[in-house]
């Protein structure tokens, strides 16, 4: 295999022809933060909080899309790219709610963690913030669009399962949201509940309404569990409060597959002693059904009667 | 080959013919037709008809002249013709009496004259010396006002599809060389030399690759492209198929704003034409070669201007900018390799491919050659489209061009590149118009928006004026275009309201640096400039808002104080009357005063005191 030799703050480095200079600086030991970067899906460098500034480059280039090339000097800490990161979290939290106190995503939220590793306390350009409405339709996420930085996650996610993208952006410029089609609700969409957008999240903007209010993020543990109702083996957390099952999150789709509430429902049932009761949408409304319909169980269970 | 040589003698000689009948040729440009071309056209056929008189009546686009629309042009055989401004229906008659039926140009009414050889009148400048057309050169605008545009036989017999004629008979690579001799570098504002990115689409390697014509023209207050396209369709297509046959392509798409319909309509009808001709579509011109271009309407937002949002659009997805690289010559359209060029580019080819690149080269300066189209607009005598060599001064086009500021006034600055661009004072008058001298000054070339400002002009509210632009428009994608172009428009609006703090200054500049070296694509890389270059050149303007609380050109409303002069006022009450807050006050005869709690800035009863003694300040 090709390799490239680069420079990274002083240090060569060399990498695999087609590394992301992101790829090679992280391999390396530096630090870079990342926003929008998925590497289930790389290729989107919309947040700009990693760019660096390579030696001969008119504009700072975002390591996560740039190439490492032969000969290239890299930095990431200079005081031009701490000034544009710092300025980027700013203008970030100057259109947040910055409610880190309440927020369920505080202790694992990149945000906070960024304006701490930067230390951008505030940001008050003094204008406007968004204003949305929690979107609570769905019973089993909670959509905080002001909270949202726009990442672009949730939406590339969503899309990678066919026929579904049913969330893109909407609107232009400082109006720009995350939304489903028409700028519905998320229960009036054709959203199935899968949680794949609220496992890439990296801010409180998309969370586990089961979770709302049940516990801090750092007194809980997780157990990674792989779902056994078929052969793809998609991972879910086991969540924990004092030994005490209290949740069943989503992590990661298995191969192939698009990660399905059923699975996610069936592991709640079998971990979590005190599973919340099931809900599928019948006629476009969200109604409680029993554990056998929501598992696809009930003819299995007519055929055992 | 098959026989277009032969079938272009005749359509030669029919043109001839044409041009030696008596004609009356009315201007029907987009901007023609918003003058009422239309109601002039109908009532020249009215006249023609009424009073039987033989002569034929045709249309053109717009010759660039938009301060004379309507305009239409006289001319009789062996004699030079006349342009006429500001032809209203009314005045229709007395032109068909004067030069048609008398057979003596109506002078009073004449803009200018076109004598093609023969003894020009009296009284009536020549084209080629009158104040507007003397620093122009007509070249990629040469059949604009000319020509009939849906007439793909007027396209033919000015030498129309000779290009791609000659084009098919060359190897590939000598085309792109030929290109790359003329030095012509991409007129969509970017500057990127044409030659060598058909070059890179060429070497790309791909089982299928795209042209893509970019007539997207989002800049507001730009209409260079339109001109072009409404006024020469054929050789945008003919410059699409050439790009097509040097790098291997045999599609083209042109990526053109809904809010053009006229230039759609006549892309249209040309491509249905050349198609006929066998000029486009299979095997053209018996040559194997094969070529064909369909029209994407586009839904106008200015971003998809930009290559690469223009490619999602165009399949399909939401407007947004794409990472480069991969650039789109090797993953474009549907990750094909594509070549991608502005209207004009394309408009330019066949004249280089016929004439050669050293012909083009010969035009402009070292490091940008040929012409470039410019839109001249904003407190200028001639509003209008201009075609110049590069290296002309900013100066040059000001006074002899658009024939220097309007009412008397002074020039203060002018905004070159649109919304990308910046605001040059007088001091960069005497620059010379190319790419890299703009850049250096803090401008761009963009795509050729020219907007003059005179000395009533407050450079903040211009600045912010392009900033409520961008902001707008900016796709939303990344952050610092998304949130910092609205926290500088913000920032820019309390300034001009009168709450300006010190810190201003400093935040709009660290904003706009971080702005411009981390912004995805180029709409928010420039988005700044207006500011940068306004804070350069006029920040005395800026200190004047934030630490004296005073808009020195008089326009930011809430810095405004109206107040009555002592030894002018007599007392009259004139004012007090147009006062719509009565906050003026004052016995008959007596000074009057305006108490400033109550005024709200209207200015309404400036202009109502004959003493001039009301001034804002
Ligand atoms: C925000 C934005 C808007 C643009 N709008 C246009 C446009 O309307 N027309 C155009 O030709 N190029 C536009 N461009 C430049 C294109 O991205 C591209 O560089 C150009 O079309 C390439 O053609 P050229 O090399 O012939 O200039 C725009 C760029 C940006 C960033
Ligand atoms: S839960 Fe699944 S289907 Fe619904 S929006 Fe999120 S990713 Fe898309
Ligand atoms: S909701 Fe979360 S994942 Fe989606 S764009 Fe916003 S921050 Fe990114
Ligand atoms: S710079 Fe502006 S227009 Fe360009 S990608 Fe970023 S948000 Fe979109």
């Amino acid at each position: 295999m090709s390799t490239v030799t680069l420079t990274i703050n002083g240090k060569e480095v060399t990498v695999p022809a087609g590394t992301t200079v992101l790829d090679a600086a992280l391999g390396a030991g530096f630090f870079i933060p990342t926003f929008c970067h998925d590497p289930a899906n790389p290729g989107y460098g919309g947040c700009r909080i990693c760019v660096v500034e390579i030696k001969g480059a008119r504009n700072m280039p975002a390591s996560c899309v740039t190439a490492a090339a032969n000969g290239m000097v890299v930095e990431t800490d200079s005081p031009a790219v701490i000034e544009a990161r710092r300025t980027i979290l700013e203008l970030m939290l100057a259109n947040h709610p910055v409610d880190c106190m309440t927020c369920e995503k505080s202790g694992e939220c990149k945000l906070q963690d960024y304006a701490f590793r930067y230390d951008v306390k505030s940001a008050d350009f003094g204008g406007e913030k968004k204003d949305y409405p929690q979107d609570q339709s769905n019973p089993y996420i909670s959509r905080d669009m002001n909270k949202c930085v726009l990442c672009g996650k949730c939406v590339r996610t969503c899309e990678q399962v066919e026929d579904r993208a049913v969330i893109n952006f909407a609107y232009r410029g400082f109006k720009t949201k995350v939304a489903p089609a028409l700028d519905a609700s998320l229960a009036e969409s054709a959203c199935v509940s899968c949680s794949r957008c609220v496992s890439v999240c990296p801010v409180g903007a998309l969370t586990y309404t089961s979770m709302a209010g049940k516990a801090r993020v750092w007194e809980t543990t997780r157990e990674e569990k792989t779902c056994s109702w078929c052969e793809a083996g998609c991972l879910f957390d086991v969540v924990s409060k004092g030994g005490e099952v209290i949740s069943v999150t989503a992590k990661a789709p298995g191969d192939g597959r698009p990660l399905c509430l059923k699975g996610r429902l069936g592991m709640e049932l079998r971990h979590n002693s005190q599973p919340p009761a099931p809900m599928l949408k019948k006629d476009g409304e969200f109604v409680e059904v029993s554990w056998t319909e929501a598992l696809g169980l009930d003819d299995i269970m007519d055929k055992l009667k | 080959m098959t026989n277009l040589q032969k079938s272009r003698s005749t359509i030669e000689e029919q043109y001839k013919a044409k041009q030696n009948r008596p004609r009356i040729v009315v201007g029907l440009g987009t901007c023609g037709i918003a003058a009422g071309g239309n109601k002039v056209m109908a009532a020249i056929k009215n006249e023609v008809a009424s009073r039987g008189l033989d002569v034929d009546v045709d249309f053109t686009s717009c010759i660039g002249m938009c301060f004379a629309e309507p305009a239409v042009e006289i001319g009789l055989p062996g004699q030079a013709s006349v342009v006429y401004g500001g032809i209203y229906p009314d005045k229709v008659g007395q032109l068909i009496d004067g030069h048609v039926v008398g057979k003596k140009p109506v002078t009073e009414l004449a803009a200018i004259q076109i004598t093609g050889g023969a003894e020009p009148f009296e009284g009536i400048p020549v084209m080629e010396q009158s104040g507007y057309y003397a620093k122009q050169v007509r070249s990629v605008t040469s059949r604009l006002g000319r020509t009939n545009p849906e007439s793909i036989e007027d396209y033919i017999a000015t030498g129309g599809y000779a290009g791609i004629e000659k084009a098919v008979a060359m190897e590939r690579l000598d085309i792109i060389n030929e290109v790359k001799k003329s030095g012509i570098r991409g007129r969509g504002g970017g500057g990127f030399p044409t030659g060598n990115k058909w070059q890179f689409v060429h070497d790309a390697v791909g089982d299928k690759k795209y042209i893509v014509c970019n007539a997207d023209e989002g800049d507001p207050g730009a209409f260079m492209d339109r001109s072009v396209l409404e006024g020469d369709p054929h050789a945008v297509l003919e410059g699409m198929m050439i790009a097509g046959f040097a790098i291997g392509a045999d599609e083209g798409v042109i990526y053109c704003r809904a809010e053009y319909p006229l230039a759609i309509k006549r892309l249209n009808l040309a491509i249905e034409e050349a198609e006929k001709m066998g000029l486009m579509g299979e095997n053209i011109l018996g040559t194997g070669f094969s070529f064909k271009i369909r029209i994407k309407a586009g839904a106008g937002a200015f971003v998809c201007g930009e290559e690469t949002a223009l490619l999602n659009s165009i399949e399909g997805q939401r407007g947004m900018p794409r990472v480069r690289p991969p650039f789109p010559a090797h993953k474009g359209l549907w990750q094909k390799p594509t070549c991608l060029n502005n209207v004009e580019t394309f408009a330019n080819i066949p004249f280089i491919i016929r004439n050669g690149g050293e012909w083009y080269a010969a035009m402009g300066t070292e490091k940008s050659k040929g012409s470039k189209v410019f839109c001249l607009t904003g407190k200028i005598n001639n509003t209008g489209l201009c075609e110049v060599p590069m290296g002309i001064t900013m100066g040059e086009i000001l006074n002899d061009i658009a024939g220097g500021i309007k009412e008397g006034k002074k020039f203060k600055a002018v905004q070159s590149g649109g919304p990308s661009g910046g605001c040059l004072p007088t001091e960069k008058l005497d620059l010379p118009i190319d790419y890299d001298s703009l850049i250096s000054a803090g401008a761009m070339m963009g795509s050729g928006g020219l907007v003059f400002m005179d000395e009533t002009t407050c450079m903040v509210d211009v600045a912010k004026f392009f900033l409520n632009f961008t902001q707008l428009e900016s796709c939303g994608k990344c952050t610092p275009c998304r949130e910092g172009t609205k926290r500088l428009l913000e920032t820019l609006i309390r300034i001009t309201e009168g709450a300006g703090t010190a810190e201003d200054i400093p935040n709009l500049e660290r904003l706009a640096k971080v702005i411009k070296s981390s912004a995805l694509c180029a709409l928010g890389q420039t988005a700044p400039n207006p500011v940068l270059t306004t804070l350069r050149y006029f920040r005395n303007e800026y200190e004047a808002h934030i630490n004296d609380k005073k808009c020195p050109a008089g326009v930011c409303a809430a810095l405004l104080s109206f107040s009555i002069l002592k030894d002018k006022c007599i007392g009259c009450g004139v004012c007090l009357k147009a006062c719509p807050v009565d906050a003026i006050s004052g016995e008959k005869k007596a000074v009057h005063v305006i108490d400033p709690a109550k005024c709200v800035k209207c200015g309404a009863c400036v202009p109502k005191c004959k003493f001039e003694a009301i001034v804002k300040a």
